[in-house]
C-alpha cells in the first residue's frame, strides 16, 4: 500500500495527550494511512482517533528530546502530542504533514471506509431529482425537467437534470446558458406552493463593457412571471463590485433589456474574505489574553458576525419578495455557486416549514448544494488554521449552517432537529469517513463513482439509531413562514462550533439532558393515564354486562 | 395636580420603535401617576401606561411634517415616541411631564399613593414575609463565637446600617465604638455571611481611616477577632475592591486602606471594581448602544466594546468568585470594602454569596440576599436609582450589575436556579419603579423615620404569589451543577450581553419561541398528568376490590388538550418580516404604495389587528395567537398595564 512508504515510524509509546477539559492520556500512538490514534490500552479510558484528513496545520517544538506536536483540526479542536524521542516526533510529524494533505481524492478514507452498520437506506437514492419534481408537478404544470445537460456540457457544475419552464425548449435554454457565467443558466430553486412565486438561481449574465444581451436569457426569465406582474434579481454583490465585473466579461442585468425586473444589489463577502474572516474568528475565540476589549475587537474585526448578518438579512428578502411582495425572484451574484445558494436554501428554510424537518433539510441540501454544484472540495479543503496561501477555500457552508443556527435559536420549536446535526453537518464537509461531499460538483461524482465506492452520509444518518441524537425533543410542526430578528442584537455567536473546545460543556450538556428528560416524563405519563383510562372504560363496561346480566 | 399642565391631548401619534413607518393614532392622558395612551377605535387593551417614576428623561425633538416629536426615556429602558400636533400641547406635555417624572419629596412618589385593595393586616403580613433574622438563623446563626450586637439599635453607632448586626462575641462594645470612629460614616466591620460548614465568614465594612500612617488599636482588635472566630485559618483576607491606584489616592484624604504591617495575619487584596461614575457612564453608553436602531453588527459590537459594560461585569464576577472560592476552597474569612463599603461591596458580597450557597439561587432566597446586603446595608437606592430630584452624580446602576452578574451566572449554569430572568427583570423594574416601599430611601433608618411600613406596601410577598411566572423549568435543585460552589468561567467570551433587559422593549428582537416558556408548560401538564394518574390508579384500586360495582368515570383532562408546546408562542410576530433592504428603502414601495401605516406591534395583541390586514396569512396563525395572549404580553408588561395590579386605574390616584 502507498501509504507504508510515507510512515517512518508507525508506533511510538509514552506518548502523552493533552486536550482541554479533558485529562491527559499517555498510551501508544499508531499511524496507519488514514488514523492517527492514541490508546492507553486501559479499557476505562477514551481513545483517540482522529482521521489525517482532519488535520488542518501542525507545529512542532522540542524541550531537550521531548518532542511536541501541536495538532490543530478542520473541527477547529486543538490538541497536544508529548513524544519521547526527538528522531520519534520528526518521524510522525512529517507523516502526519503528508498524510494530512494528500492530493489525490480516490486516496481519501471514504474510499477505504468499510461501514459496520447495515446500510437499509442508500443514501446515494435518497434524493432524487425526479421526486422532487413529481412533487412540483402535483402542484403546478408550468415547469419541465430538461435533459439538456445530460452529458454536462451545457453547464459543467450543473447536474444532468434541471427544472425549468415549460414553454422554454433546449436550444433556448443552451443560448441563455452561453450568456451566463459558467452556463449556469436560470433554473428553478423553489416554487412557493401558497402563491405560486417562485425562486430562481442563475450566475452572472456575461453583459460584459460593451452591454451585450440576450433575449433567450429574457424570455426566460420573464417566462417565470405572471401577465402584468414584476419579479425582483436579488445580486449579492455591490453595485460597485457587479460594475467591475463587466470588465471581466461579467455584469447584470440591464433594467432596459429586463424592463418587468427590479435589481437589488446586496454585499455578500466573497470566498478569500471569508475564510480570512473565520480564520480570524477562531483565533480570537482562542486568545487566552482573558481581557474583555481584546475579545470583543477581536470578534468586531473578523466580521464574521456581519457576515451572518448579510448573508441572513439577503435571504429574509429573497423570503419576503416571495411571500409578501408576491413575486418571483431571480438569486445570483458571479458564479452563483456560493452566496446564491446560501440566500435561496436559507429562503426555504424561512418559506418551507417542509426545509425545517430532518428529511427536508438533508434534502434541501442535497438540491441547493450539492447538485447545485458548490464546490465543497475545495471550499472546505482548509480550515481556519490554514496557514499555507489560500486558494479557494472560504467557509461558505459553514455561514450558511451558523445562519440556520441563528434561525434555529429563534425558533427553538419550530425544527425537527437540533443544533447537534448542523455541528456534524460542519464536520463531514471539512473530512467525514462518507463520500457525500466530495469532489466539487455532480459531474465530478460521477467520474469518481462516489455512490459505488463510497458511503453516504444520509446512510449513516438516517438510521433510526443515529437520527436519535440529532432530533429537537421541542419540535412542534410549524406552517408558518418564519421570519428571523436579524439585528446585531439578536444574533449571537455560535458557540457549539466556535467555543466547543474552549470550555466546559458539562453543566449546557445537563441543562439539555433535563430538557429532554422533562418532555419524555411527560409522554411516559400521557401513555401512562391513557392505558388506565382504556383499562377503567374496558372494566366498567365489563361490569355494565355484568349488571345487564343480572 | 397642579403640575399638570395639560390633563389630554388628542390625535397623538404613538411611533413604533422597530418601524418609523408605522404610527398609533390616539389620545394622551397625564394622570398623577401615569402616562396613558389610549389608542383610537380598538379594543380596551390599546393602551400604554407609563409610570412618572420610571421616566428617566423627556426630551424634545425637532419638528417633523407630521407634529412635534416627545421622547420618553425609561429608567426600565423603555423609549416612548409620541408626535403631537400642536407645539403649544407638547411644550405643555413636556414641562408637566418634566416635572411629574422628578418628584422633590418622597411624599410624592408612587408607593404612597398606591393602595391595592387590601386592609392593614394583609399589609403587615407583606413586610413580614422576610425575615432576617430567620436568614441568619439559617445560616446557623447566633452561634458560639458571633452573636447579634445592641449597640447600633437606635443607629447611633451607624445611621446608615441596620439596627441589628452581626459581630464575634468576642469584641466588647469599646472595641466596635473604636473601630468604628475608624471606619468611613462609621461603617465597622460586621457580618454578612458565615458559612456553616466550615466557620468561614465574609463581612463588609468601609474603608479605615488610615491615611498614610494612621492605626487604630480597636479595628485592629476587630479583624484579629473575625479572623479568630474561624478557628480553622491562620489568617485572613482584606479585598479592597477599588482599583488600587483610587485606593492609594483615597489615603491623601485621610482614608486608604489596611496595611498589612499593622494588622496581624491579614492578607490584603485588590480587585479594581471602578466607581460609581465610571459604572453610570458606561451603562449609558450601553444603553446608547442598545437603541440604536437597526446597527450594523461593526456599530454594535463597536458600541458594546466601548462601553466597557461587559468589562466591569467580568470584574465584579471576579471578585465575588475570589472571595467565595477563599470561603468555600481555603476556609478563610474575608472582610470585604471599599470606599463606603455601600456600592461595590455590596456587589461583591452578593455575587460571591450566590456562588457559594445554592439557597440563594432559589426565589425566596434571591430575595433575602437583596434584602440583606442591599436594603439593609443601606444601599442608597434612592440615590443611585434618583428616586428624588437631585444629585445626578449619585446616580448609577451599581445593583443593575449585581442582577447582571446572576444573569451572566444563569447563563453558564441553566439548571441551578430556581428563577428565571424574567425575575431578574422583574425586580429591575421594581427597583425603579417606586411602586412598592422596599427600595425608597437610603437606609433602614430612613425607611423607619419615613414609617415605609405604615405608608407602603412591600414587593416580595408579591412576586412570591405570582412566583409560577419567574420558574426556571430546568432548576434541578439536586443536580450536580448546583452541589456547593459554582465556578463560573470569566473568559471574556462568556459574558454576554443582555438583550432581554436592555431591548425588553424590542419584542421583535427576541426569539419568537421561547425554550424555557414551551418547558414549562410542559411542566404544568405533567404536573395535571400525575394528579390524574394518582386518580386512576386509586379507582382501578377500587374496582379491583369491588368489580361488580358500576363506577362514575370522571372525564380526562387529557380530552381537552391542544398540541402541547403550542401554547405561549408568539408565533404571531414572526409573521412580521423587518426591514431587511437597508440600502433600497423605497424598493417595495415603488410598487405598492403606502401599506404600513395600519400595521402597528406596540401591544400584547395588535399582532393579530395586523395579521388581519395581511390576507395571505397561513391557516395556523389564528391558532396560535389565541394561545398565545397570556404569554406574550410579558416582555411588555409594564407598558401595556401597570405592571402588577390590575386595581390601579387613572382614577384610583
Amino acid at each position: 500500500m502507498e501509504f507504508a512508504e510515507l510512515i517512518k515510524t508507525p508506533r511510538v509509546d509514552g506518548v502523552v495527550l493533552h486536550r482541554p477539559f479533558m485529562p491527559t492520556v499517555e498510551g501508544t500512538l499508531c499511524l496507519t494511512g488514514h488514523h492517527l490514534i492514541l490508546s492507553s490500552r486501559q479499557d476505562n479510558t477514551e481513545e483517540l482517533w482522529l482521521l489525517h484528513a482532519n488535520i488542518d496545520s501542525t507545529e512542532k517544538r522540542f524541550v531537550g528530546s521531548l518532542g511536541t506536536i501541536i495538532v490543530k483540526c478542520k473541527d477547529l479542536r486543538v490538541i497536544q502530542l508529548d513524544i519521547p524521542g526527538m528522531e520519534e516526533c520528526l518521524n510522525i510529524a512529517s507523516s502526519i504533514e503528508a498524510l494530512s494533505t494528500l492530493d489525490s481524492v480516490s486516496l481519501m478514507y471514504p474510499f477505504f471506509y468499510r461501514p459496520l452498520f447495515e446500510v437499509i437506506e442508500d443514501g446515494w437514492q435518497s434524493f432524487a431529482p425526479e421526486e422532487s419534481f413529481r412533487d412540483l408537478e402535483s402542484m403546478t404544470d408550468e415547469w419541465r425537467l430538461s435533459e439538456v445537460n445530460k452529458d454536462f456540457s451545457v453547464c459543467p457544475s450543473y447536474p444532468s437534470l434541471l427544472t425549468v419552464p415549460k414553454d422554454i425548449d433546449d436550444e433556448s435554454l443552451c443560448k441563455a446558458a452561453s450568456f451566463r457565467h459558467g452556463g449556469r443558466f436560470p433554473v428553478l430553486s423553489y416554487y412557493h406552493k401558497k402563491n405560486g412565486m417562485v425562486m430562481m438561481r442563475a450566475a452572472q449574465p456575461l453583459t460584459g463593457t460593451n452591454g451585450r444581451r440576450c433575449k433567450e436569457d429574457e424570455k426566460l426569465i420573464n417566462a417565470t412571471l405572471c401577465a402584468g406582474k414584476r419579479g425582483y434579481i436579488i445580486d449579492t454583490r455591490t453595485i460597485a463590485v457587479a460594475q467591475q465585473a463587466k470588465a471581466r466579461g461579467g455584469g447584470f442585468e440591464q433594467e432596459a433589456n429586463y424592463p418587468q425586473w427590479r435589481r437589488i444589489h446586496k454585499a455578500i463577502e466573497r470566498s478569500n474574505v471569508l475564510q480570512d474572516s473565520l480564520i480570524k474568528l477562531v483565533e480570537a475565540c482562542n486568545d487566552q489574553s482573558h481581557s474583555m476589549d481584546r475579545w470583543l475587537s477581536k470578534l468586531e474585526a473578523s466580521n464574521w458576525q456581519s457576515n451572518v448578518k448579510e448573508i441572513l438579512t439577503t435571504a429574509c428578502l429573497a423570503a419576503q419578495c416571495i411571500d409578501r411582495e408576491g413575486a418571483s425572484v431571480l438569486v445570483h451574484g458571479t458564479e452563483g455557486t456560493d452566496s446564491t445558494l446560501q440566500v435561496t436554501s436559507l429562503a426555504q428554510i424561512i418559506l418551507d416549514p417542509a426545509c425545517r424537518t430532518i428529511r427536508g433539510f438533508e434534502a434541501l441540501i442535497e438540491r441547493e448544494w450539492l447538485q447545485a454544484g458548490h464546490p465543497f472540495h475545495q471550499r472546505c479543503a482548509q480550515s481556519a488554521y490554514s496557514n499555507g496561501k489560500p486558494r479557494s477555500e472560504a467557509p461558505v457552508f459553514l455561514l450558511f449552517l451558523d445562519c440556520v443556527w441563528q434561525i434555529l435559536r429563534q425558533f427553538p420549536c419550530s425544527f425537527q432537529f437540533n443544533e447537534n446535526l448542523l455541528i456534524m453537518l460542519f464536520e463531514h464537509a471539512y473530512t467525514s469517513q462518507f463520500g457525500t461531499f466530495l469532489g466539487n460538483c455532480v459531474a465530478e461524482r460521477g467520474k469518481l463513482q462516489l455512490s459505488q465506492k463510497t458511503v453516504s452520509l444520509w446512510s449513516w444518518v438516517n438510521r433510526p439509531q443515529e437520527l436519535e441524537r440529532f432530533l429537537n425533543p421541542l419540535y412542534e410542526p410549524n406552517n408558518l413562514v418564519i421570519w428571523p430578528s436579524v439585528a446585531p442584537q439578536s444574533l449571537l455567536l455560535w458557540e457549539g462550533v466556535f467555543l466547543r473546545w474552549n470550555r466546559s460543556t458539562k453543566c449546557l450538556d445537563e441543562a439539555y439532558q433535563e430538557m429532554v428528560h422533562i418532555i419524555e416524563y411527560n409522554k411516559e405519563l400521557q401513555n401512562k393515564v391513557n392505558s388506565l383510562r382504556r383499562q377503567l372504560a374496558q372494566l366498567e363496561t365489563e361490569d355494565k354486562m355484568v349488571a345487564d346480566l343480572k | 395636580m397642579e403640575h399638570i399642565r395639560m390633563p389630554k391631548v388628542e390625535n397623538v401619534r404613538l411611533v413604533d420603535r422597530s418601524s418609523s413607518r408605522r404610527t398609533h393614532v390616539g389620545t394622551l392622558y397625564l394622570t398623577a401617576t401615569h402616562t396613558i395612551f389610549v389608542g383610537e377605535g380598538s379594543e380596551d387593551r390599546n393602551e400604554l401606561w407609563v409610570l412618572h417614576s420610571l421616566v428617566c428623561n423627556v426630551v424634545k425633538h425637532k419638528a417633523s411634517q407630521s407634529g412635534y416629536p416627545l421622547l420618553i426615556h425609561c429608567k426600565n429602558f423603555q423609549v416612548i415616541q409620541f408626535i403631537i400636533p400642536q407645539e403649544s400641547d407638547c411644550h405643555d406635555v413636556y414641562i408637566s411631564l418634566s416635572r411629574l417624572s422628578r418628584p422633590e419629596k418622597y411624599e410624592e412618589l408612587y408607593c404612597f399613593s398606591f393602595n391595592p385593595n387590601v386592609d392593614k393586616a394583609e399589609r403587615e403580613h407583606s413586610w413580614d414575609f422576610l425575615d432576617l433574622k430567620a436568614e441568619y438563623s439559617r445560616m446557623g446563626l447566633p452561634n458560639k463565637l458571633w452573636h447579634v450586637t445592641p449597640i447600633n439599635r437606635e443607629y447611633r453607632v451607624c445611621d446608615t446600617y441596620p439596627a441589628d448586626l452581626f459581630v464575634p462575641k468576642s469584641v466588647t462594645l469599646p472595641v466596635i465604638v473604636g473601630s468604628s470612629k475608624f471606619r468611613s460614616r462609621g461603617r465597622f466591620p460586621t457580618l454578612s455571611y458565615y458559612c456553616k460548614e466550615n466557620h468561614a465568614t465574609i463581612c463588609r465594612s468601609s474603608q479605615p481611616l488610615s491615611g498614610f500612617s494612621a492605626r487604630c488599636l480597636e479595628d485592629e482588635q476587630m479583624l484579629q477577632a473575625i479572623m479568630k472566630s474561624n478557628p480553622g485559618s491562620r489568617f485572613m483576607y482584606v479585598v479592597g475592591t477599588r482599583p488600587k491606584l483610587n485606593a492609594m489616592a483615597n489615603r491623601a484624604a485621610g482614608k486608604g486602606y489596611e496595611n498589612e504591617d499593622n494588622y496581624c495575619n491579614i492578607k490584603f487584596q485588590f480587585i479594581g471594581i471602578e466607581n460609581i461614575h465610571v459604572m453610570r457612564n458606561s451603562q449609558q453608553k450601553l444603553i446608547e448602544v442598545s437603541a440604536l436602531r437597526s446597527p450594523s453588527m461593526g456599530e454594535f459590537l463597536t458600541g458594546l466594546e466601548n462601553s466597557d459594560w461587559l468589562r466591569h461585569i467580568k470584574s465584579i464576577m471576579e471578585a465575588g468568585l475570589f472571595i467565595s472560592k477563599a470561603v468555600a476552597e481555603e476556609g478563610v474569612s474575608v472582610l470585604v470594602h471599599c470606599s463606603d463599603g455601600w456600592d461595590r461591596t455590596a456587589q461583591v458580597c452578593s455575587v460571591a454569596s450566590v456562588l457559594l450557597d445554592p439557597y440563594y439561587r432559589t426565589l425566596k432566597g434571591l430575595m433575602v440576599l437583596i434584602e440583606k446586603d442591599w436594603v439593609s446595608f443601606g444601599h442608597m437606592f434612592s440615590h443611585r436609582c434618583g428616586h428624588l430630584i437631585g444629585e445626578a452624580k449619585e446616580v448609577s446602576p451599581v445593583i443593575d450589575q449585581f442582577l447582571e452578574c446572576v444573569w451572566q451566572l444563569m447563563e453558564q449554569f441553566p439548571c441551578a436556579f430556581e428563577y428565571s430572568e424574567k425575575f431578574l427583570i422583574s425586580i429591575h423594574n421594581h427597583i425603579y419603579s417606586c411602586h412598592y416601599g422596599n427600595f425608597i430611601c437610603n437606609s433602614q433608618k430612613e425607611r423607619k423615620d419615613l414609617c415605609i411600613k405604615e405608608k407602603a406596601h412591600s414587593i416580595w410577598l408579591h412576586l412570591w404569589e405570582k412566583k409560577l411566572d419567574f420558574m426556571n423549568p430546568l432548576f434541578k435543585p439536586d443536580q450536580s451543577q448546583n452541589q456547593g460552589l459554582l465556578r463560573p468561567s470569566t473568559a471574556p467570551y462568556c459574558f454576554k450581553y443582555w438583550r432581554r433587559l436592555y431591548n425588553r422593549f424590542d419584542r421583535e428582537l427576541h426569539p419568537r419561541q421561547s425554550e424555557l416558556d414551551c418547558l414549562m408548560t410542559v411542566k404544568e401538564e405533567t404536573q395535571q398528568l400525575e394528579e390524574e394518574l394518582a386518580l386512576y390508579e386509586q379507582k382501578m384500586a377500587v374496582l379491583d376490590k369491588e368489580r361488580a360495582k358500576t363506577l362514575y368515570m370522571q372525564k380526562g383532562v387529557l380530552d381537552s388538550k391542544q398540541a402541547l408546546w403550542s401554547l405561549p408562542l408568539d408565533i404571531s410576530l414572526a409573521n412580521t418580516p423587518q426591514d431587511y433592504i437597508g440600502g433600497a428603502p423605497n424598493v417595495f414601495t415603488l410598487q405598492q404604495g403606502e401599506r404600513e401605516s395600519a400595521e402597528l406591534c406596540l401591544f400584547g395583541d395588535q399582532t393579530k389587528s395586523s395579521d388581519a390586514d395581511n390576507s395571505d396569512q397561513e391557516s395556523g396563525v389564528a391558532d396560535f395567537s389565541s394561545h398565545s395572549s397570556g404569554e406574550e404580553s410579558l416582555p411588555s408588561e409594564d407598558s401595556v398595564k401597570d405592571p402588577d395590579s390590575d386595581e390601579t386605574g387613572p382614577n384610583r390616584a
